[in-house]
């Protein structure tokens, strides 16, 4: 399920956006500790299309899409 | 010899809405207008729905009769246009002449990229794949030595595919198919043609061209070229950016006309939206053109040609209902109108002045048109209009200078 969430990200000086940490909606802040891979994709589970982030997120590797300026993930459990 | 891409992406707009919403991507889905305002037609469909013989263009009610579980799904225009620009730049990484034909289909001249990037077959490969994994919707895309030809390959196998129609093979792929898939070849070229026994391309390709010349004047020799791949135009560059040919908009009525009195309310807002576009771009026109469709859905279109050029609204309003009262007499109700105007010069251009026309009473109502074109532009569309539309707010109650979308522009 497409959830939209919360990002804290850097812009640096060239123009390139770097999320952070992604902040959920009850208090939780997930701490990205590496990007692996930055491309456009489309997520066909989530349902929508942009610049693609996987993320390693406490030896979890997810996938943190911009799609204009939101971020979302797709949230498998549905919650 | 060019190398020519022609992308198609298929079923887009129904493709962008599976990709928004992953729960009816296994059924068959349609994209539809506006049931409340009248609008309800099948806008596009998705695979599985075209496997039911859901048609473009047909009543949802009608395409519901073929396919009980069809999934509606209202127009997301904002979506459609990102998306297309989206394609565009994922186009740009391998030419900048890119063409774009409406809001889903472009052509592309590849010609300058082969040596870079791979010949016409290897990059519309790589830009399927791409769109397919970075847009997550699906094109199909035809390679050829010429637009026609890329037209036809686009078309010859959907969907996400790619076709190559070469000079040693266009004679076994493209001279079988039917007539009606040439670019042009519309209804009535159609039955013209099958009284001459032309019946496929390769027929049409063969035809005696005097014979043809004596039937279709000067669209014989484009036929001609176009079945032969003879088509030599070139693929516009994306910085070109074209001039207007046209100006128009059309709009299906919230009821059906059922007299003069409706069309003239309805031809009176398309003539004010279609002015204030055309005076917004700095253009005259001389030629009118208006669409008729009535309730059985057939359609005519009638034009024009005005011995000043002109833009005023009034002006031409007053060819526009000329035009309306000579070519319908209301043997049907009316369900959709659609008033467009091209052949442009600039506004600029000096005019000779006529002894039989009263200049100055000209200068003033090209006055009166701009001082509502400022009030309009401030206040919106509705802060001022002629009595007339307040016979029936329901009828005239819609905008189409903010409503309006993009459609192909003409081939030529």
């Amino acid at each position: 399920m497409k959830q939209y969430v919360s990002v804290t990200a850097k812009f640096d000086s060239d123009g390139n956006i770097l999320p952070l940490k992604i902040n959920w909606d009850d208090g939780r802040i997930f701490e990205i500790d590496r990007i692996t891979d930055i491309r456009y994709a489309a997520s066909l589970k989530a349902g929508g299309a942009g610049i693609r982030y996987t993320c390693r997120i406490k030896q979890n590797e997810k996938y943190l899409f911009l799609e204009d300026n939101r971020w979302f993930i797709n949230n498998e459990k549905g919650q | 010899m060019r190398t020519i891409l022609h992308s198609d992406c298929n079923g887009f707009f129904a493709s962008v809405e599976c990709l928004y919403n992953p729960q009816f991507r296994d059924k068959p889905v349609a994209v539809c207008g506006d049931k409340d305002k009248r609008h309800g037609i099948i806008l596009a469909k998705n695979e599985i729905a075209k496997k039911f013989n859901v048609k473009t263009g047909e009543p949802i009610w009608q395409a519901q009769q073929k396919c009980p579980e069809l999934v509606t799904a209202s127009a997301h225009y904002d979506r459609y246009i990102r998306f297309s620009k989206l394609c565009r730049e994922i186009y740009s990484d391998y030419t900048d002449n890119i063409e774009p034909f409406g809001l889903d289909e472009a052509w592309l001249d590849v010609t300058g990229s082969t040596l870079l990037c791979g010949n016409g077959k290897e990059i519309a490969e790589e830009i399927r794949h791409r769109i397919k994994k970075e847009l997550g919707i699906t094109v199909s895309i035809g390679v050829s030595f010429n637009k026609i030809f890329a037209k036809l390959g686009s078309d010859y196998k959907k969907p996400d595919a790619v076709t190559v129609i070469t000079k040693e093979n266009y004679k076994q792929l493209v001279w079988k198919l039917k007539v009606s898939d040439l670019l042009y070849v519309g209804r009535a070229t159609e039955n013209k043609l099958r009284q001459l026994g032309v019946f496929t391309i390769g027929d049409l390709a063969t035809f005696p061209i005097e014979l043809l010349r004596k039937n279709f004047g000067k669209w014989a020799d484009i036929l001609y070229s176009f079945s032969n791949g003879l088509d030599f135009s070139p693929v516009m560059k994306s910085d070109e950016v074209s001039a207007v040919k046209s100006i128009g908009n059309s709009t299906t009525a919230v009821r059906d006309l059922e007299n003069f009195e409706d069309a003239k309310i309805i031809f009176m807002v398309l003539c004010d939206s279609v002015c204030r576009r055309m005076r917004e771009q700095g253009y005259k026109t001389k030629n009118v053109c208006i669409s008729i469709r009535n309730t059985d859905l057939f359609a005519i279109t009638r034009q024009k040609k005005l011995e000043q050029s002109t833009n005023l609204t009034n002006d031409v309003l007053k060819t526009v209902l000329e035009l309306f009262k000579e070519s319908y007499s209301f043997d049907r109700n009316i369900r959709s109108l659609g008033v467009s105007v091209s052949d442009f010069e600039s506004d600029t251009t000096p005019h000779q002045a006529s002894i039989f026309v009263d200049e100055t009473q000209i200068i003033r109502k090209e006055q009166l048109d701009s001082t509502l074109d400022n009030i309009k532009s401030r206040f919106g569309s509705f802060a001022v209009k002629p009595a007339k539309l307040m016979f029936d707010r329901k009828l005239s109650g819609f905008s189409p200078k903010e409503e309006h979308t993009v459609h192909p522009v003409s081939y030529f």
